[in-house]
C-alpha cells in the first residue's frame, strides 16, 4: 500500500507537478469569485470601447460588443469547470465502481462489463451528446453527465486492471480467508492499493474533458451565448479575427494553460505513486565501458579471453574480477545459481548489456579487445565471430517472420547471398542442425515450431554467420528433458564439426558433465573455481563447488543424503569485504571475511584456480572423501 | 480467418443497432417537449399538441423505435422535422465532404505519428524530449483553437490558404485540397499524439524482446531490428490505436466542420441538434457508425494479414 502522505510529499517535491497546482487552485479560486473580483459584469456591453487591446480599463481588452474579456473569462470559467466536475465525478464514480466489481470479482460479470465498455468506446460519442442536447434544450448538466458516461470505460479500464492485479496477493486472500466479506474486501483492501493509477488517470480525464466540453461550448452546446464560456469565446474571437486578432489569446491560452496543468500533476501523480508502465523510457542505449587500469595483452592461443571484468549497474556492482579463456574448439562451462552473474558476463561478450551499466576490463576476442573497439569491429564480430542462442527459444525467434525470413535475413547479411543461393543456404543450415524437413520448417512461423524444432532454428541462426565461438545461454533449461539430450548432441556434433568453440551457461552441472571441457564456476559476481571438468568433479578446489557438487542428485553417491547448502547467495551491493561464500562455508574462519580473497592457481595441478584460502583444508577433505 | 473476420464483422454489426438504439433510450428517459423547444417558448398548447400529433411524437417511444427500425432496415431514416426532407436524401450529398476530412485526418495523423514515434526510439535525448511535448500540445491545445489559429496565420494574415468553404473535387482538383489542408491539420492534430506514442512504446517493447536480443547478438543490423523487426511488430498494436483514435476524430470532425463552415454531416448534426431536428440527428449517428463499422472491418482484416497467428487460424 502506498502511504497516502508519502505521495503528497513526493508530489510537492516535483516542481512542475506542484506550480501546476498551485496555477490550478488560483484559477477555481478566482473563477469561484468570479462575482466578487470581476471588474464588469460579463454581458455589459460598452459600444465606446470595443475591441480593444489590454489597458488599465480592461486588463485583458474587450470584445466586439464592448464586453470585458477578463470578466467573461471569470465567468464563463463557472460553465467550463462545473462541467468538468460533473463529467468527471460521473465517469470515476461510476468507473470506480464497475472496474472494482469487475477486477476483483472477474467471471461473467467481468466479461460483459469488458465487452460492455469496449462497446461505448466504439461509439462516436458526438452523436450522443448531440442528441441529449436536442432532446433536453441545450442542457449543459445533461450534456455533462452524458459526456461522463462515455467516459466511464477510461476509469474502468485502469480500475478493473490495478484491482485485478491485486486480487491474487496474499493480503487479499488472508482477509477473505477470515471471513471479511467482498464488498468490505474490495472497499477497505483493494481501492486503497488501485487508487495511484486511478488519480493519475483522472487527472489526465479532465484535461481531455475540458478539450471536448471547449469544442461543445465553441459550437454554443451546453451553453446559450450571450452568456459566456471559454469555448464561446473562441468562437466569438473567430468572427472578429480580422478586426482583432488578440482576442483568440485569452481564451484559447487559458483553455491550453488549464489542460496543461492537468497534464503536468498528472505526470507528478504518475512520479509519485510509482505507477510505472513495463514499457522501456527509452531505447536499449549502450553500455558505458571505463578504461580499465592496465590495459592487459592479448592473451596467447586464447580464441576468447574475458580478463578482469567487472560491470556495475547504476553504481551496483554485480560481476567483478571474472577472467577465463576460451581456446579454439574447446567447450567451456560457466555454472552457477541465478544470481551469480553468469548471464551478465555473457552480456559483457556480446555487447548486449543494458543502459545504466558501466564495464571495465577486457573482452579479447581473436587479439582485439572488443570493449574497447571502435564500433565497427564490434559488429563485424557479432555473428560471425561470436554467436548467441538464448534460453527460451520461443521467444527467441521473431514471431512476425518465418524462419526462412528471419534466417534468410542473417544469411544475406554475412554472406552477401540473395535469392536461390540464399534459400539453399538456409536450407542448408536447417538440414545441419538435424531437421527433417529443412523445407517445410523454413515455411513455417515460429508458433508453428514446438520447443525443440525452434531451438534447432535458433541454432541455424547462430550458426548463419560460421561463428568461431558460440554463446550458449541455459540452451536446455526451457526444453522438455528429453529434448534436452538431443540438443546438447547437437551442439556437441556441431562443435567437432566446424571446430568452433561453444561457451555454455548452465545451473546443470550434469549439462557441464555431459559436454564441456572446463568449467567455469561463479558464485555471487565472482569466478570462484576454474578448471578441467575430469579436476572438479574429482577433487573440487572451492567449498562452494563442493556444496553445489553435493546438492546435486546426478554427482551425489547413491544411499547419501543430497546436501542443500544453508542460507541464500548475498545479492549485488550487499557483498562482503572478503570471501562472498564466507557465511555460508563450512570451511570458513576469521580470515576469510577480513580481506578480498584473489583467484589463484591451485598447487601442483596446471589450469586448475581457486578463489579459497582455505584451499588446502579443502582438497584434503575433498581427497578423505574419494578415499573414503 | 474468414470465420474469425466474419464473427468480428457481426461484433461490429451490432453497433449499427447499438447507437440508434441508445439515442432512442436517450428519448425515453429525458424530460423535455421537444415540439415545445421546435415551436419556441411563446407557443400555444393547442400547436404544440398539433405538431406532437404531425411529428408522431405523441406516440410511445417504443413504438416509434421499432418503427424507425423497419424503416432503417429498408435504407429509410425517416424525414426531417423541419424541412419534410428524406433524411437520406439530406445527408448522401454531405457524406463525400465528411470523408475527404476525415480520411485526411486518418492519413496525417497515422504518417505524421508512426514517423515522430520512429525518430522519438532513437536513443537521443531530444527526440524523446520531442514526444513528450507533442503528446501534451496534442491535448492541450484542442482542434477548435488550432483551427482558428490555422485560419488567423495562414489564411488571414498569409493568405495563403482559403479560410473556410470547401470546393467540391469534381469542379476544382486543387481547390478541393486547398480547402482542405487547414481542416484536415486541425483535426489530425490530436491523433498525431496517440499514434507516435503507441508506435514509440510498442517499438522499445519490440527492441527489448529476446529475439531482438539474439537477432542483434548473430549480426542483423540495427536498421533492420529497428524498420523491419521491431515496426513490424509495432504495427498491429499500432493500427489497433489508430481505430480509436478514429472514433475520436470522428467527433472532432464536427467541430472542424462548422470551424471552417465545411458543408457535411458535422456542420448539419449541429444545425439540426440547435432545431431539435432528431431524425436528422439520429441518421447521422447511422452514417457515423457505418463508418466506425468500416473503419472497425478495414482495421481487423490488415491486423489479420499482419499476425500470422491469427492468419493461420
Amino acid at each position: 500500500m502506498i502511504g497516502r502522505f508519502r505521495v503528497v510529499r513526493q508530489f510537492l517535491r516535483r516542481p512542475l507537478g506542484l506550480t501546476s497546482a498551485v496555477f490550478l487552485v488560483l484559477v477555481i479560486i478566482s473563477v469561484a469569485l468570479a462575482k466578487l473580483i470581476a471588474p464588469y459584469d460579463p454581458l455589459a456591453q460598452d459600444y465606446s470601447a470595443v475591441l480593444a487591446t489590454p489597458n488599465a480599463a480592461h486588463p485583458l481588452g474587450t470584445d466586439q460588443l464592448g464586453r470585458d474579456v477578463l470578466s467573461r473569462l471569470l465567468y464563463g470559467g463557472q460553465v467550463t469547470l462545473i462541467g468538468i466536475l460533473e463529467a468527471v465525478v460521473v465517469a470515476v464514480v461510476v468507473g470506480i465502481i464497475l472496474g472494482l466489481i469487475a477486477g476483483y470479482l472477474g467471471g461473467p460479470l467481468d466479461t460483459v462489463l469488458s465487452r460492455l465498455t469496449e462497446l461505448v468506446m466504439a461509439i462516436p460519442g458526438i452523436v450522443v451528446l448531440l442528441m441529449t442536447y436536442a432532446l433536453t434544450g441545450n442542457n449543459a448538466h445533461a450534456g455533462m453527465f452524458v459526456l461522463g458516461v462515455l467516459s466511464v470505460p477510461t476509469i474502468y479500464r485502469v480500475t478493473r486492471g490495478a484491482a485485478a492485479a491485486v486480487r491474487g496477493e496474499t493480503f487479499i486472500s488472508a482477509s477473505r480467508v477470515v471471513g471479511i466479506g467482498r464488498g468490505a474486501i474490495m472497499v477497505r483492501h483493494v481501492l486503497p492499493n488501485v487508487w495511484g493509477p486511478i488519480i493519475v488517470n483522472t487527472a489526465v480525464l479532465a484535461a481531455v474533458t475540458l478539450g471536448i466540453q471547449g469544442g461543445l461550448n465553441y459550437l454554443a452546446l451546453g451553453v446559450n451565448p450571450p452568456a459566456p464560456s471559454w469555448g464561446g469565446m473562441v468562437s466569438e474571437a473567430q468572427s472578429s479575427l480580422l478586426q482583432q486578432p488578440w482576442l483568440m489569446v485569452p481564451s484559447g491560452l487559458t483553455i491550453a494553460l488549464t489542460i496543461v496543468a492537468f497534464l503536468l500533476i498528472a505526470d507528478a501523480l504518475r512520479d509519485a505513486t510509482d505507477t510505472r508502465s513495463d514499457i522501456p523510457s527509452s531505447a536499449p542505449r549502450q553500455a558505458v565501458v571505463e578504461d580499465s587500469t592496465a590495459p592487459s595483452a592479448a592473451p596467447e592461443g586464447a580464441l576468447l579471453a574475458v580478463d578482469r571484468l567487472r560491470v556495475a549497474f547504476n553504481g551496483v556492482r554485480v560481476v567483478q574480477d571474472v577472467r577465463f579463456s576460451v581456446a579454439p574448439g574447446e567447450t567451456i562451462g560457466i555454472v552457477g545459481e541465478s544470481g551469480s552473474g553468469k548471464t551478465v558476463t555473457a552480456s559483457a561478450i556480446l555487447d548486449s548489456l543494458d543502459a545504466g551499466a558501466s564495464v571495465t576490463g577486457c573482452v579479447w576476442f581473436q587479439g582485439v579487445d572488443l570493449l574497447h573497439a571502435p564500433a565497427h569491429h564490434r559488429r563485424a564480430a557479432r555473428g560471425s565471430g561470436i554467436a548467441y542462442i538464448s534460453q527460451d527459444p520461443m521467444v527467441a525467434l521473431d514471431p512476425s517472420f518465418t524462419v526462412a525470413g528471419q534466417l534468410g535475413e542473417l544469411v544475406a547479411r554475412h554472406h552477401g547471398l540473395r535469392g536461390a543461393a540464399r534459400q539453399r543456404r538456409v536450407l542448408e543450415l536447417l538440414d545441419q542442425v538435424g531437421l527433417p524437413d529443412p523445407a517445410g520448417t523454413a515455411r513455417r512461423y515460429p508458433h508453428q515450431l514446438s520447443g525443440g524444432m525452434a531451438q534447432r532454428v535458433s541454432i541455424a541462426c547462430a550458426l548463419a554467420g560460421n561463428p568461431k565461438v558460440l554463446i550458449a545461454d541455459e540452451p536446455t533449461t526451457a526444453l522438455d528433458v528429453t529434448i534436452q539430450g538431443e540438443i546438447l548432441d547437437l551442439l556437441r556434433r556441431l562443435r567437432d564439426d566446424t571446430g568452433m568453440a561453444i561457451v555454455i551457461i548452465t545451473h546443470d552441472l550434469g549439462v557441464i558433465a555431459d559436454i564441456a571441457d572446463r568449467v567455469v564456476v561463479m558464485y555471487a559476481g565472482e569466478v570462484v573455481e576454474q578448471a578441467a571438468v575430469e579436476a572438479v568433479f574429482a577433487s573440487p578446489g572451492h567449498p562452494y563447488t563442493r556444496a553445489l557438487l553435493a546438492a546435486n542428485p546426478i554427482a551425489s553417491e547413491r544411499g547419501k543424503p543430497l546436501m542443500a547448502i544453508p542460507g541464500t547467495v548475498p545479492r549485488p551491493g550487499s557483498w562482503p569485504t572478503g570471501c562472498h561464500f564466507a557465511v555460508r562455508c563450512p570451511f570458513a574462519t576469521e580470515a576469510c571475511s577480513a580481506a578480498p580473497i584473489r583467484l589463484e592457481p591451485v598447487a601442483n595441478s596446471e589450469d586448475h584456480e581457486s578463489r579459497c584460502i582455505r584451499i588446502d583444508e579443502v582438497l584434503r577433505s575433498s581427497r578423505k572423501e574419494v578415499v573414503s | 480467418m474468414i470465420k474469425t473476420l466474419g464473427l468480428r464483422l457481426l461484433a461490429s454489426l451490432v453497433l449499427l443497432i447499438v447507437v440508434p438504439t441508445v439515442t432512442f433510450f436517450l428519448q425515453a428517459v429525458t424530460p423535455g417537449n421537444v415540439a415545445q423547444s421546435i415551436l419556441g417558448i411563446g407557443a400555444t398548447p393547442q400547436s404544440v399538441a398539433a405538431l406532437d400529433n404531425q411529428l408522431g411524437l405523441d406516440r410511445p417511444v417504443w413504438q416509434r423505435y421499432l418503427d424507425w427500425l423497419a424503416g432503417f432496415f429498408h435504407g429509410d431514416l425517416g424525414t426531417s422535422y423541419i424541412t419534410g426532407d428524406s433524411v437520406v436524401r439530406t445527408l448522401s450529398g454531405r457524406l463525400g465532404v465528411s470523408l475527404s476530412l476525415i480520411v485526411g485526418a486518418l492519413v496525417v495523423f497515422t504518417i505524421v505519428g508512426v514517423l515522430l514515434g520512429i525518430l522519438s526510439t532513437s536513443s537521443s535525448r531530444v527526440w524523446g524530449r520531442l514526444i513528450d511535448v507533442v503528446s501534451t500540445a496534442g491535448i492541450a491545445i484542442p482542434n477548435f483553437w488550432l483551427g482558428v489559429l490555422l485560419i488567423g496565420v495562414f489564411a488571414v494574415q498569409l493568405n495563403l490558404l482559403p479560410a473556410t468553404g470547401y470546393v467540391q473535387p469534381s469542379e476544382n482538383v486543387g481547390g478541393w485540397i486547398a480547402s482542405l489542408v487547414l481542416p484536415v491539420i486541425a483535426l489530425a492534430f490530436a491523433g498525431i499524439t496517440g499514434v507516435a506514442k503507441q508506435t514509440r512504446d510498442q517499438m522499445l517493447v519490440s527492441l527489448a524482446s529476446p529475439y531482438a536480443r539474439s537477432l542483434r547478438a548473430n549480426g542483423a543490423s540495427e536498421a533492420s531490428l529497428l524498420f523491419r523487426h521491431a515496426l513490424r511488430n509495432a504495427s498491429g498494436p499500432i493500427i489497433t490505436v489508430i481505430g480509436l483514435i478514429f472514433v475520436g476524430a470522428l467527433s472532432g470532425s464536427v467541430v472542424v466542420e462548422n470551424i471552417f463552415v465545411l458543408p457535411g454531416l458535422g456542420s448539419q448534426a449541429v444545425q439540426s441538434t440547435a432545431q431539435r431536428d432528431l431524425p436528422v440527428i439520429q441518421g447521422i449517428a447511422v452514417y457515423f457508425t457505418i463508418i466506425v463499422v468500416v473503419v472497425n472491418v478495414v482495421i481487423d482484416v490488415v491486423n489479420t494479414i499482419l499476425n500470422p497467428k491469427a492468419r493461420a487460424s
